[in-house]
């Protein structure tokens, strides 16, 4: 009898019908494009894979990519830090509208973000004449590349935080302060261990997506072979002129960096799942312990 | 606090306050004329049209997806759990060149559709087939961690009382994940109309039929025609922090409803 059926059991056919339908759905979408990337790489045979991804102008992507996140990355990790600890830290009017503006850049498309650089640095923008004066180029340069890829990654890191930092209180900080320590002491012995898983993912995702990066980036490099095409760009141009093979060989490289990226990010679920587990342990043995201890999960005794 | 607002003003708010400025140096009637000419348009209506299609399609995918995730054990769960976050991660160029290589008409799975008369690649359905991509991950990301701490002991009393399955579904589970699919929906309708990177590989890009309002922007860019790149710009930057707004307001709300 189907009343009798214990809840939250579906019937078998349900079940098999459902996974059925969620497992093409996602072969179609994505697992196949994942296997077409591979596949097609290597169409050409090994030899010319590594020909391809060992090419001079690919090379130069890669240096010019690195060098990019190696720009985007520590500035927005600073900035996210120093906003998460202002908008969780601190009362002030107008907060809300401080994290809204900070989560902009993810609402506004990367065309445009790139454009915004266009209209103030380029040939013809605000800045312009100045920079052409004293002869430095942004637009179709490398600055111009940095600060679109710094624009669009920009809210990563603060994401993560807030929510982290928000669900840990202060307690401990203050705590801190009353016995004597001075504010970057604090900083460093409490908040900076405390935060520390929700600051290395954000940090994974802020790096997966400086170095990916294609609309913003497109915009504002000018597409030069060897001198101003990231990865991205150079899989572009390589596709665009019917390399195919050599185009899916130098994007094997963003997708496995891509799955490095999903690999850390189960790590620090899984991190934060024993944490969690080992912090209600011992709040069972000591009978009671805060959403920070608990969240934080046993790193605050270290800093202590 | 200083530090924030500084770094906020000079790498965002100033390089966008220069959109409305450029903007203010066309004219009103420039303006209109460029972002409401036949072609803006049409690439309006393909973006919102495709972009709401693909969040439709991912709402309905992502809720079974979530259900399946959460709700059922099976071979492979963990992997299928780990990859639904494969579209934040990989860059949008390699998974427009992916999506190509599958649905053109000489692709792995195009060529079979061809035969059954469906153009996949380089037509709108290939717009929407990389906007149902793009906005995988955000419904089931959305509805998964309401339907975890979901309490079966209300499912469980409904069925007692003799409802059905689905009866349960439709009436105790769905409506408490009203709020989170449609804070989904929003959040994967605003990716899809901003994106620009895999939708350019496999859409062929012509004007007035597959042409997305993010390319029309580059397309003008790249003629230098920034008066009209920029009308256009700020026509879907307007809808962009419209539907900032709505998500925010969401979130707010559907985090009350969570904690009552």
């Amino acid at each position: 009898m189907s009343g009798s059926r214990r809840a939250g059991k579906d019937s078998p056919v349900v079940r098999v019908i459902l996974i059925a339908l969620s497992l093409i759905f996602l072969s179609l979408f994505l697992f196949l494009p994942l296997i077409a990337v591979f596949v097609e790489a290597l169409r050409d045979g090994i030899g010319a894979y590594f020909k391809a991804i060992t090419a001079p102008d690919t090379l130069s992507a890669i240096r010019l990519t690195l060098l990019t996140t190696c720009i985007a990355v520590p500035l927005n990790v600073v900035f996210g830090v120093a906003a998460a600890w202002t908008v969780t830290r601190f009362d002030f009017r107008g907060k809300n509208l401080l994290i809204t503006l900070i989560d902009l850049p993810v609402a506004v498309s990367p065309v445009i973000a790139g454009m915004i650089y266009v209209l103030l640095f380029g040939a013809r923008g605000v800045f312009g004449p100045m920079l052409q004066a004293h002869d430095i180029k942004v637009i179709f340069a490398v600055p111009g590349i940095a600060l679109a890829t710094t624009f669009v990654t920009f809210p990563f890191v603060a994401r993560e935080l807030i929510p982290f930092m928000q669900a840990q209180g202060s307690d401990e900080e203050e705590a801190a302060l009353v016995l004597g320590a001075s504010g970057w002491q604090t900083f460093f012995r409490i908040t900076l261990p405390n935060i520390k898983w929700g600051l290395i993912y954000g940090t994974v995702l802020c790096t997966a997506r400086a170095m990916g990066e294609f609309g913003a980036v497109s915009v504002v490099s000018g597409h030069i072979r060897g001198e101003t095409n990231t990865i991205p760009l150079h899989v572009e141009v390589l596709y665009n002129e019917y390399h195919f093979a050599a185009a899916f060989s130098v994007a094997s490289i963003l997708v496995a960096l891509s799955l490095v990226t999903l690999t850390m990010k189960k790590l620090i679920e899984w991190r934060g799942l024993v944490a969690r587990k080992t912090a209600s342990d011992r709040e069972d043995e000591r009978g009671g312990a805060g959403i920070a201890e608990i969240v934080a999960g046993g790193d605050y005794k270290k800093a202590a | 606090m200083g530090i924030t607002v500084v770094y906020l003003s000079l790498i965002v708010l100033i390089p966008l306050a220069t959109i409305f400025l450029k903007t203010s140096t066309i004219g009103w009637a420039r303006f209109w004329e460029i972002a409401l000419s036949p072609r803006s348009i049409a690439a309006y209506e393909l973006s919102f049209g495709a972009s709401f299609a693909a969040a439709l399609i991912n709402a309905v995918m992502g809720v079974i997806l979530a259900w399946v995730l959460s709700r059922y054990r099976f071979f492979g769960r963990g992997l299928v759990d780990a990859l639904i976050d494969l579209p934040f991660a990989l860059p949008t160029a390699v998974a427009g060149i992916a999506l190509t290589g599958i649905y053109a008409s000489k692709g792995w799975l195009g060529r079979y559709l061809v035969q059954i008369g469906v153009q996949a690649a380089f037509s709108r359905l290939g717009v929407i087939i990389a906007l149902v991509f793009v906005g995988l991950p955000f419904v089931v990301r959305t509805v998964q961690p309401v339907l975890e701490d979901i309490d079966l002991d209300q499912e469980e009393a409904a069925a007692t009382l003799g409802a059905t399955r689905f009866q349960t579904f439709q009436r105790v589970t769905l409506p408490a994940l009203w709020p989170a699919v449609i804070t989904g929906f929003t959040l994967a309708f605003a990716r899809a109309l901003g994106e620009y990177g895999s939708v350019v590989f496999i859409s062929g890009n012509m004007p007035m039929k597959t042409e997305i309002t993010p390319l029309l922007i580059m397309t003008k860019l790249e003629q230098y025609d920034y008066a009209g790149a920029t009308a256009i710009a700020v026509v879907m930057l307007t809808i962009s922090f419209a539907l900032l707004l709505v998500v925010n307001r969401l979130q707010a709300w559907s985090g009350k409803r969570v904690s009552r």
